[in-house]
């Protein structure tokens, strides 16, 4: 084939090595120090990564699986990876037994969240309120979406520029510490505020 | 055999590839973007700043001078370096179960990939395809490069 120099088989081979592009995967350790893995598969079959920097070439049907190097992957992909978005990061805050007061130590830390959210490009929140067993389940319901609006609204009142902001209430039903009914846990007395 | 083999994958690819879009949800929010960023949405072309709405089905392209990052809705991380074609063949999430389902597809260029909820939850939902292979994860970070001039 290599020999027909034709126009037409030309066209043919070029569509062919742009079907077979050249490919590359290299598995990272991820940014919490662990190392999942990923599996490639093709007509042939499947070929697992699981060790970090663990790599594999891939062209014209052959497969290369080779070791990789943070210098490797600095040189290949330095733009893709200063892209990456920061890390979406969550936190909680806590309230006094009953209503919609943040205990004090929350109050300071919220100042640090809405520092944070700012700082962040398109930020998008979503705050998910909760109770403890105190009262009935309806009423937690709606306990619980008047803390996350009432985090909304502060968060919104201080001026932070935000793209998306959500607020909902998920009663009693996902306690941080499971108790029986009608026990006062100030740990399920929160909300989380999940930031990306 | 390679002649074969390519057109195999080339058949594959179209068949995977070519199921019909979804009604547009949203699938995430451009966070990064330097120089030509641009999305492919029914059949137009805009420019893809800080904040705009990535949906199911768009085609995210990057120029010769051009990176993006963005951020799912199940925290997946995503971004791409330059001469790059990035295309979200499927996203579905429901927020509060963490229940989900995503196909990506890495058309040419680099990209850089930091799992979410979904891939934690229901590993086996989440795909990104390349021209001649699929990739499954497992809860990780990786980063894929595809050359040639491959573009559909």
């Amino acid at each position: 084939m290599a020999m027909n120099k034709s126009p037409l088989s030309l066209a043919l081979l070029a569509l062919l090595l742009g079907a077979c592009a050249s490919e590359r995967v290299v598995l990272l350790p991820a940014a919490d120090g662990s190392t999942g893995a990923v599996v490639v598969r093709d007509q042939q079959g499947e070929l697992r990564l699981d060790q970090p920097y663990a790599a594999l070439k891939r062209s014209l049907a052959a497969n290369r699986p080779y070791q990789s190097s943070p210098a490797e992957v600095t040189e290949r992909f330095a733009q893709a990876l200063a892209a990456q978005p920061p890390r979406p990061s969550a936190y909680v805050l806590y309230f006094e037994a009953g209503g919609n007061v943040l205990t004090q130590e929350s109050q300071a830390a919220l100042a640090s969240i809405r520092k944070e959210i700012a700082e962040r490009p398109a930020s998008e929140v979503m705050v998910i309120g909760h109770t403890d067993r105190v009262g009935n389940a309806e009423l937690n319901d709606s306990l619980s979406l008047t803390r996350a609006e009432g985090i909304r609204d502060l968060l919104i009142e201080s001026g932070v520029a935000v793209d998306k902001l959500e607020a909902v209430g998920r009663g009693e039903r996902d306690p941080l510490v499971p108790t029986a009914d009608d026990v006062d846990e100030p740990k399920n007395r929160r909300v989380e505020i999940n930031v990306r | 055999m390679i002649k074969t083999h390519c057109m195999v994958a080339g058949l594959l690819a179209t068949s995977i590839l070519g199921f019909p879009a979804q009604a547009a949800e949203q699938a995430g929010m451009i966070k990064v973007s330097k120089g030509t960023v641009s999305i492919e949405r029914e059949g137009q072309r805009m420019a893809a700043g800080v904040g705009t709405p990535v949906m199911v089905a768009d085609r995210l392209r990057t120029g010769a001078d051009g990176s993006v990052g963005l951020t799912l809705r199940d925290n997946t991380l995503l971004s791409a370096g330059p001469n790059s074609l990035l295309v979200v063949d499927k996203f579905v999430y429901d927020n509060a179960t963490q229940d989900g389902r995503m196909a990506l597809s890495i058309r040419k260029g680099t990209l850089s990939v930091a799992s979410g909820k979904i891939a934690k939850r229901t590993p086996e939902s989440v795909d990104f395809h390349t021209p001649t292979s699929i990739l499954g994860v497992r809860g990780t970070e990786f980063v894929i490069e595809v050359e040639g001039d491959g573009d559909e």
